[in-house]
């Protein structure tokens, strides 16, 4: 398994995709933090970034880059190894090359330039949503048949997390306005990752806003080591469930 | 000792044909005061007097040696002042009683004039200085720190009730209800105060007119500062900082009017100044820096001037709860601000609209709060910004300054 993950990882370390996505995130970053001197304001703006671009990006890339290597992996089936080995190895190769992309991208410039503690906090919701995104790929990518129809997958999965399921959650607030829905809201939003990480990351941040009265609600939940744990737990559940999933299907699919 | 006691005596017959007395722990003070005559100065020596409720009827200067601690034994008041003119200074006070029929008070000044508290401690006292019917006093340099529970249980730092021409200064207050309480107090300077960790406001006033209140510092009270139903107030060069909570504010203006608020710095409040029902209020020069909300101004205020201040960094510039506009905003400088100034006057040529769509939606809805900073409410601000259609559009700067103030 170790020896597969490491040939995944030689092969992305050379694709210049992920190379150029490093660069992007350093460049992105270094300008921001020195422009807006390492404050609230800066990382605010890593904060939106990170969250539309990582997974977007994620997303499209690992879903194209497992379509691409299907010939790779069927030629590594033929040999005796299990399928959820081979699975899994790509997968580890996949999140981990993303997340050193964007510890290096994000993360150096962040400790070097703002080093404290909602830089660290931003720097996991990074990794986290890069593993997150890279299991979601894998899922999509195995459960469609072509490449053409895993793409357009990805890209209908990634703009669903970044921008529709705000929507819905918009319009669902707005319907139920009358009703005391705030902790069905949370509970929502436990299903969407990168809201999770944007409020996880909020509460360092904007404390002021979210401790206004309709935020008494973040303060009591999400503000409380319990809250946050289990921001961080659902986060986990979100690499671990699509992993699973997409195991159990590569394990019957037919190739 | 007796030579001494002799000596003072002597200095200060001669100047002010007046005797000093010097008393101890041991003998009771109430019967010291009553045998001095008026203008007499009465030393205390240093130690602990188990004495309360002890009135001054006459008008004496009181001057503790080394701060000598009165004790009020968690059961009874300490010092009233009856006469004017009286002196208070260099004494420690602590332990008053608590009551709900008498307000327990370190020192209380009753329908006196000219008197003056200064430079004194007091420890857990539920009020400290309480100021009743009293004009011309002055409070000054007292340290007032006590640690209440809740609201319904304690008293004020300074509590003042239907008095003028008082001057509260160079104070330090913690650990109170309200730090400076004033009810019906006209004509009166508080300055170069620290209020801070009270449980409710930091300084708190109600129908108290044309009062100056200058250089104090207000700073992680309960709920901030909060001002009723008063005109003419003059606040400058004060600091609001970190009054941080649910229902917490830099400061809170209820009915206020004809009044200016110049030069202020309102740091990480949750809402820098709220305003309700105000009118005629001159606000210029201030620096909102990192609050929550920088300002909420209600439908309900009118003719107020928002001009030449500072927003930086904060959530939400200004936050307002309808499309009524009487207020005008002028010259000030906004960090969000992304207009161009191609004539280089100093001034955008561009309106900034400090209310952004999201504070309108959140006042409307406060759960959409948890979409605050998401992607959607990024595009929705954007979108807004092109063409207005949910943030009320005669609220806006039409002369937002493209540099800060160098306030």
């Amino acid at each position: 398994m170790l020896t597969i993950t490491r040939y995944v990882l030689i092969d992305l370390l050379r694709n210049r995709s992920v190379a150029v996505y490093t660069l992007v995130l350093a460049l992105l970053s270094v300008s921001l933090l020195s422009l807006e001197g390492g404050s609230g304001k800066a990382l605010l703006s890593l904060l939106n970034i990170t969250l539309l671009f990582v997974p977007v990006i994620t997303t499209l890339f690992a879903t194209i880059y497992f379509f691409n290597s299907l010939e790779f992996i069927e030629l590594l089936l033929s040999q005796p190894v299990k399928r959820t080995r081979v699975l899994l190895a790509v997968y580890t190769g996949m999140a981990f090359s993303l997340s050193v992309a964007f510890v290096a991208g994000v993360g150096l410039p962040l400790l070097l330039l703002a080093p404290a503690l909602p830089s660290l906090i931003l720097i996991f919701t990074g990794v986290v949503l890069s593993c997150i995104f890279s299991a979601i790929a894998l899922l999509v990518f195995v459960l469609t048949k072509d490449k053409t129809r895993g793409i357009g997958a990805a890209i209908v999965v990634a703009l669903f997390f970044t921008l529709l399921f705000d929507g819905l959650l918009m319009m669902l607030i707005y319907a139920f306005s009358d009703y005391p829905v705030d902790k069905a809201l949370i509970a929502l939003m436990t299903f969407n990752p990168v809201d999770l990480a944007r409020v996880l990351m909020l509460l360092q941040l904007d404390a002021a806003v979210l401790m206004g009265y309709s935020g008494a609600l973040f303060k009591k939940f999400l503000g409380t080591p319990a809250g946050s744990i289990y921001a961080a737990a659902s986060l986990v559940c979100w690499v671990l469930i699509p992993l699973l999933l997409g195991v159990k299907v590569f394990r019957k699919k037919d190739l | 000792m007796l030579i001494r006691t002799i000596a003072c005596c002597l200095l200060f017959t001669t100047a002010a044909s007046a005797t000093v007395i010097r008393t101890g722990p041991s003998a009771p003070l109430q019967d010291v005061l009553d045998r001095a005559q008026p203008g007499d100065t009465i030393i205390l020596a240093p130690g602990l007097y188990r004495q309360h409720d002890i009135v001054i009827r006459k008008s004496l200067t009181l001057i503790g040696d080394n701060y000598p601690v009165l004790d009020g034994e968690n059961k009874y008041q300490l010092l009233t002042v009856t006469a004017n003119g009286t002196v208070i200074a260099g004494i420690t006070l602590q332990h008053t009683g608590r009551s709900s029929l008498t307000d327990m008070a370190g020192i209380r000044l009753q329908q006196v004039s000219q008197a003056q508290v200064r430079n004194c401690r007091f420890i857990n006292t539920t009020y400290a200085v309480y100021l009743q019917n009293s004009t011309h006093c002055t409070v000054s340099g007292n340290q007032i720190s006590a640690a209440a529970g809740d609201e319904l249980q304690s008293g004020n730092g300074i509590h003042a009730w239907k008095c003028s021409h008082l001057q509260i200064r160079d104070n330090t207050i913690s650990g109170h209800r309200d730090g400076i309480y004033f009810e019906f107090v006209t004509a009166s300077g508080v300055h170069h105060n620290l209020s801070s960790n009270n449980i409710r406001y930091g300084l708190h006033f109600m129908f108290s007119h044309n009062d100056v209140y200058s250089h104090n510092t207000f700073r992680a009270n309960g709920a901030g500062v909060a001002v009723m139903y008063t005109r003419g107030v003059v606040m400058y060069k004060n600091n609001f900082y970190h009054n941080w909570g649910d229902a917490a504010y830099g400061m809170l203006l209820k009915d206020i009017t004809d009044s200016r608020i110049i030069l202020n710095r309102f740091h990480k409040n949750t809402i820098g100044i709220f305003m309700d029902g105000t009118s005629r209020i001159d606000i210029a020069g201030n620096e909102f820096q990192a609050n929550g909300w920088a300002m909420r101004v209600q439908a309900n205020c009118d003719n107020n001037k928002i001009r030449m201040n500072n927003f930086l960094g904060n959530s939400f510039d200004v936050a307002t709860n309808g499309t009524l506009m009487l207020n005008s905003y002028t010259f000030n400088y906004w960090d969000k601000y992304d207009g161009y100034d191609l004539d280089r006057d100093g001034n955008g040529d561009v309106p900034y609209h400090p209310v952004s769509v999201y504070a309108v939606l959140s006042e409307r809805i406060p759960a959409t709060m948890l979409l605050y900073r998401s992607f959607l409410t990024n595009i929705m601000d954007q979108a807004e910004k092109m063409v207005p259609a949910i943030i009320p559009d005669q609220l806006r700067d039409n002369m937002p300054r493209t540099r800060k103030w160098n306030l």
